[in-house]
């Protein structure tokens, strides 16, 4: 009795503990949206004292940030560059990784080397060539970058949709054969239905990617026209000398609240995305 | 079965295959190839040998060289660091007081943010602390070498974390408790018993971290932008800018550029390797 006191006493320390240790997590965090709402010289000058009617700045950084970088066309291209890709991977490579599972030859274990090869390969060795093709291509629309990153992402999604692949019976879709089902039918209707918990694991892997990339569409997307919001964000500094670090906080502050929103609705897809990611290893 | 699907492969692999050609093999072989030319765009290439290599490693003293040590410091230290508070926090975490799952979702958070906006977030707050002492980010390298390593590890460590759980929780309720029996105290389990069974989650959560900071080029790029004079680049920079801030150097970055994959690679290949033999010893 006198143990499990003992041990009752030390959980909520315990508790007591993680939460001083949680709430100084989030300073950064908190600092950045109390700066968003000061005037730019108070942020350098006091960055951690709460606003105060001198310093207190309303929506202006607000308002500056949005139009200097137009900041909701960039989201705008951003949800659309990453909704379009991540779809566009799923959908290939699940078919591509099924192809190779399923057929045993020479050509598609070469294929598969490749594609696990080319997981490891840093962005920088294909950074030049790459963006030259791509702009040879005309491949610098928000429409144009989705082969751009069905190409460099497929080899982690291919390798994981193959690791899937071997622990999936095989006898359900031979008797879907049997039965008269042509291969495209069989996918569709036995294969893809099986994977679709592990398709959102890695959809949200290429998310994460794909949302907060920044060379990438840098080097290949025609930036006078279109910027996604990492690049806009890069943009506040270029170009205006000094950066304007109100709108930059008010930027900064609007560019995380659409990820909190979504990290908390799909937090438990997140961590088993992140699990099934770290098998790869 | 196989003859069924065989003859669909225009259907089912070229969808891929084509974009996976022009985005990752054509570019990496042109660059292995340009490598070894004098170029300035993809068409005027001119085969050189190695005198790419031979100019990248003879750069002054903020050049290749300074970058290549500061970022394998770098990728050590933060891989270091990051683990040891990944699995401390996990070790408490999986201890079952109240709030743990939420203590968890916050620990996790800061990965989701992407480097660009970490960055600029970090310099701020580092800026606003230094201040008081009169100095910035930029006053000299090791600042931004440190400043660097508070982002990473604020970033990272939820993500080992979270591997490093379910590593924890994979270890069978009969191990621990026949420690428990047989007298093990909580130092002799943790040594004896959850380290050695942690050992897969130690060598995934080590590859991530070293490829992680070997990799990193968006924080760096945010933080302190190389500045002061280039000293705080990390490689993945050193290279972007050899080849977009500097007229006729493309040759040596792309020869800067093939060094940084080799040695990537070395660290994957070392990595199965070191998960292969355990695999052995189960």
């Amino acid at each position: 009795m006198k143990n499990r006191s003992f041990k009752k006493q030390k959980n909520n320390a315990l508790t007591l503990l993680f939460t001083a240790v949680c709430a100084l997590y989030m300073v950064p965090l908190a600092v950045m949206v109390l700066n968003s709402f000061k005037k730019k010289v108070f942020i350098s000058r006091q960055p951690f004292a709460i606003p105060n009617p001198d310093s207190f700045a309303g929506w202006a950084n607000y308002q500056k940030g949005v139009e200097l970088t137009r900041f909701f066309e960039a989201m705008g291209y951003s949800l659309v560059i990453t909704v379009l890709s991540v779809t566009v991977i799923l959908l290939c490579t699940s078919m591509c990784a099924w192809y190779i599972s399923r057929i045993r030859s020479g050509a598609t274990r070469v294929v598969y080397s490749l594609f696990v090869f080319s997981m490891v390969v840093p962005f920088q060795m294909v950074m030049f060539t790459l963006s030259k093709l791509a702009n040879a291509l005309g491949l610098i629309t928000p429409l144009g970058i989705v082969p751009v990153y069905l190409g460099f992402g497929a080899g982690l999604a291919v390798f994981m949709f193959c690791g899937y692949m071997k622990a999936c019976p095989i006898a359900i879709e031979e008797s879907a054969m049997i039965d008269g089902c042509r291969p495209l039918r069989v996918f569709f209707g036995v294969v893809l239905p099986i994977l679709r918990p592990n398709a959102i694991s890695i959809g949200i892997l290429e998310v994460m990617w794909i949302w907060n990339d920044y060379l990438l569409p840098y080097l290949v997307l025609d930036l006078k026209r279109f910027k996604t919001i990492p690049i806009a964000i890069q943009y506040l500094k270029g170009g205006y000398g000094s950066v304007d670090m109100g709108a930059m906080m008010a930027m900064l502050t609007l560019a995380i609240l659409p990820i909190v929103v979504f990290y908390l609705g799909s937090q438990r897809y997140i961590v088993s995305g992140i699990m099934a990611g770290a098998v790869k290893g | 079965m196989e003859r069924y699907i065989k003859g669909y492969w225009p259907i089912f692999l070229l969808p891929t295959l084509i974009p996976f050609l022009m985005a990752f093999v054509v570019p990496f072989a042109m660059g292995l190839y340009l490598s070894l030319c004098d170029f300035t765009t993809v068409s005027n290439a001119v085969f050189v040998g190695f005198g790419n290599y031979i100019k990248a490693f003879s750069e002054g003293a903020a050049g290749f060289v300074h970058a290549l040590w500061f970022t394998g410091l770098f990728a050590l230290l933060s891989t270091v660091l990051i683990n040891l508070l990944g699995l401390t926090l996990a070790l408490l975490l999986v201890r079952g007081f109240r709030g743990t799952s939420l203590f968890r979702t916050v620990f996790f958070m800061p990965n989701l943010i992407g480097g660009i906006v970490l960055g600029w977030l970090w310099q701020v707050l580092l800026n606003g602390l230094l201040a008081k002492a009169g100095l910035t980010l930029v006053s000299n390298e090791w600042y931004g070498f440190w400043g660097l390593l508070a982002v990473m590890l604020w970033q990272q460590a939820g993500y080992m974390m979270i591997i490093y759980i379910s590593g924890l929780q994979s270890i069978p309720d009969e191990l621990m408790e026949a420690a428990s029996m047989d007298g093990a105290g909580r130092w002799q389990t943790l040594i004896r018993i959850k380290l050695p069974m942690l050992m897969p989650s130690v060598t995934i959560c080590t590859f991530l971290s070293l490829t992680n900071g070997f990799k990193l080029f968006d924080q760096n790029l945010a933080l302190t932008n190389g500045m002061p004079g280039n000293r705080s680049q990390l490689l993945a920079l050193n290279i972007y800018q050899t080849f977009y801030g500097r007229i006729g150097w493309e040759g040596a970055g792309q020869a800067k550029a093939v060094v940084f994959c080799a040695i990537v690679v070395a660290i994957a290949l070392l990595q199965l390797r070191l998960t292969h033999e355990r695999e052995v010893q189960q």
